[in-house]
């Protein structure tokens, strides 16, 4: 090599060199890295793996909505709050811009805290307790009710159930999972249930067990012996898939179960463990709008990547999923960057009116949170999670009392 | 509170006691013989519990006739561990024998997740959701049967090592290891044959479990933990102690769910633990040493 070689070659590696942090912003520019945390095992691995539903088909169907390119960074949490914890702190070491998950409250509280000290903004897919976005975070976003307002959405509705089927029970027993999800809906059922004097029942008793429970013989029992008309419930799958066996054992036959917003019984799973015992189930939660155009779009893509599948039993695990997703890519397409800062303030920006879900657009609060999410009361009929209130976006009218009520 | 509630209760504690019972026995007639803590006792329960899903998934055989051969399989299996990897270390240091099982359990746990994943399994059989009605109480078909298998397969045991001369040899040596060797005692061999009469008898609790209760993988540690709560309470190394502590511990979590609060059912259980520890740190029928 001579001298003018030498030189050529030491100014090109010098232009490369110097050339080099713009070319990674441009790399940075074209994609945007999701880490999706998620419980796809443990006790809620079911209900982790419908969620991953949605996030696996959102990088082809945003591609086609807006043109951006998405890259999933994909991380099981294991239904456990110190390996979420440690999942998004990897997530971020290796490169992700944005985190998206985790369903679970406990899980999503503490990937909030890491998402936080580590500045990477954070969207909630799923996770109702409220503390989420109350601690004035501010890389925290999240499109899912809280808890109260799941509560109160759901009170409402079953206010509405009882006008519709013209009955009125005086009394229900409260059952709920003693996660920190469960706890919070119970605070919530707490404080409103005495403010909404028009509901023509009251809680005979309060009954609170762990999720993981592999036996529910005394709690059922317990609840059973209380001789209240209908079941609150707030649960999970497996325990609420354990707890309506006990039912059946224990000749149980209430006016019906209802949960004022939780997962569980419009589950895939819960109908393909419990076949025509599934049935009458009532579920008021966030739910899906089937009409509307993005979700024609969402349900398209689901059955090419799942055709033995239906949207329905994953409309709300997937379609919220997909959401968060949604609002990331939305954020970077207007950012045009994905360093946290800018990406954060581009999500607190959203206004996304084109959306799979019930209720207001996505805008996010001063907190974070996205208000006015809309819940509908699905019933289980047909072995299918059918939407029976509000009438607007009902497919069949309520069975209420369940066919073989009888009283304790 | 009605006495009906109270009996419903307490009948069911009793019932889950007693296959509890039978699983604690496993892991105490294993200690007892063997002076080995076998800390994958747990994983090889959930091992039987899928067995049982897996013979009733592809033939359709009721677990509680598929306990005959997954109690066969286990036998051999619990005799070649015994024989091939845990008699090598019975002169080694106590710490050594609880890596090397703690080792095993950890090999069990993962290999169920990757051979069926992470999901719940179970068997529905005809009569799973039935119960039996008796006046104002009713009671758990499933349960009861299960229960009755416990019940039965301990009194086999009971009946094996107090009448037949391979059961006496085995008491033999147990009370002295010394002295069963210069009788001329292979004691190896019955060591083996007390590790697979051990993981016969979890076996069985597996596939009467499995009634009950769906099956997954991290199961293992919970049933390990369990048996160990059991084991202690009603003394390790005592047979009729494990069928005690089992019911013990079935009856005192249910009539804690009903009397406190059902989410506090196994503080219950580890409250009792302390306890017999602190009364009794040989456990109720076990031996002061």
């Amino acid at each position: 090599m001579n001298r003018r070689t030498f030189n050529r070659n030491i100014a090109v590696a010098g232009a490369a060199a110097a050339l080099s942090p713009f070319s990674i912003v441009r790399a940075q520019a074209q994609k945007l890295r999701v880490g999706v945390l998620l419980p796809r095992s443990g006790f809620q691995g079911f209900i982790g793996q419908s969620c991953q539903k949605g996030a696996d088909l959102a990088p082809g169907v945003i591609k086609e909505m807006l043109g951006v390119d998405l890259e999933l960074m994909n991380a099981d949490t294991e239904t456990n709050v110190d390996t979420a914890r440690t999942r998004a702190e990897r997530l971020i070491q290796e490169g992700a811009h944005v985190l998206v998950g985790a369903f679970d409250s406990g899980q999503s509280a503490a990937i909030a805290q890491v998402a936080e000290q580590r500045g990477v903004p954070y969207i909630v897919n799923i996770a109702a307790a409220p503390q989420i976005t109350e601690q004035g975070y501010k890389f925290v976003f999240r499109n899912f009710q809280t808890a109260p307002d799941i509560v109160r959405e759901g009170l409402a509705l079953i206010g509405d159930l009882f006008q519709a089927t013209n009955t009125v029970p005086r009394t229900a027993v409260f059952m709920h999972v003693n996660d920190t999800f469960g706890q919070a809906m119970a605070k919530g059922i707490g404080a409103f249930m005495p403010r909404l004097t028009q509901l023509p029942f009251k809680i005979v008793d309060t009954i609170s067990y762990d999720p993981a429970a592999k036996d529910l013989t005394v709690e059922v029992s317990k609840a059973k012996a209380t001789n209240a008309d209908f079941l609150l419930l707030v649960c999970r799958l497996n325990d609420a898939i354990i707890l309506r066996r006990e039912m059946v054992k224990q000749r149980w036959n209430p006016m019906g179960i209802i949960s004022p917003g939780s997962p569980g019984m419009y589950e895939e799973q819960y109908y393909k463990t419990l076949g025509k015992l599934s049935e009458y189930s009532i579920s008021n939660v966030p739910w899906y709008n089937p009409n509307a155009k993005v979700t024609k779009i969402v349900e398209k893509a689901f059955l090419k990547q799942n055709p033995k599948d239906k949207l329905v039993f994953h409309g709300l695990n997937a379609g919220f999923t997909f959401e968060a997703i949604l609002v990331a890519a939305d954020a970077f397409k207007r950012a045009r960057a994905t360093d946290p800062k800018t990406l954060a303030e581009a999500i607190r920006q959203t206004n996304i009116t084109e959306k799979m879900t019930l209720g207001a657009p996505i805008k996010f609060n001063a907190k974070g949170q996205v208000e006015g999410i809309g819940s509908a009361c699905v019933q289980n009929l047909n072995l299918t999670p059918t939407v029976v209130l509000p009438k607007g976006a009902a497919t069949a009218k309520p069975v209420f009392p369940v066919p073989g009520y009888k009283k304790a | 509170m009605s006495l009906d509630l109270v009996v419903n209760v307490v009948i069911a504690g009793l019932l889950t006691g007693l296959i509890y019972g039978l699983m604690a026995l496993g892991l105490s007639v294993i200690f007892g013989v063997v002076r080995v803590v076998n800390f994958a006792h747990g994983e090889m329960m959930t091992i039987a519990m899928y067995a049982a899903t897996v013979l009733f998934a592809a033939l359709k055989l009721d677990p509680f006739f598929a306990l005959v051969p997954v109690a066969a399989v286990f036998f051999v299996f619990g005799y070649a561990l015994q024989a091939g990897l845990i008699n090598p270390f019975i002169t080694r240091p106590e710490h050594s024998q609880f890596m090397l099982l703690v080792a095993v359990a950890i090999i069990m746990v993962n290999a169920l997740l990757m051979i069926f994943g992470p999901d719940a399994r179970n068997v529905q059989t005809d009569y799973q959701l039935e119960s039996f009605e008796i006046g104002r109480i009713l009671v758990d078909k499933a349960r009861l049967y299960a229960a009755l298998v416990a019940v039965g397969a301990a009194a086999v045991l009971f009946a094996f090592f107090r009448l037949t001369l391979t059961g006496k040899a085995i008491r033999a040596c147990a009370d002295n290891y010394l002295g069963a060797k210069v009788v001329g005692l292979n004691v190896k061999k019955y060591y083996s044959l007390t590790f697979g009469l051990g993981s016969a008898c979890v076996a069985v609790a597996g596939c009467a479990m499995v009634l009950l209760v769906d099956v997954t993988p991290p199961l293992g540690p919970y049933y390990t933990l369990l048996a160990f709560v059991i084991v202690i309470v009603g003394g390790l190394g005592s047979m009729a102690g494990a069928l005690l502590g089992g019911v013990l511990i079935g009856v005192s979590e249910a009539l804690a769910g009903l009397f406190i609060a059902p989410s506090a059912k196994s503080m219950f259980s580890f409250g009792l633990l302390i306890l017999v520890l602190l009364l009794r740190p040989q456990g109720l029928l076990g031996k002061r040493t």
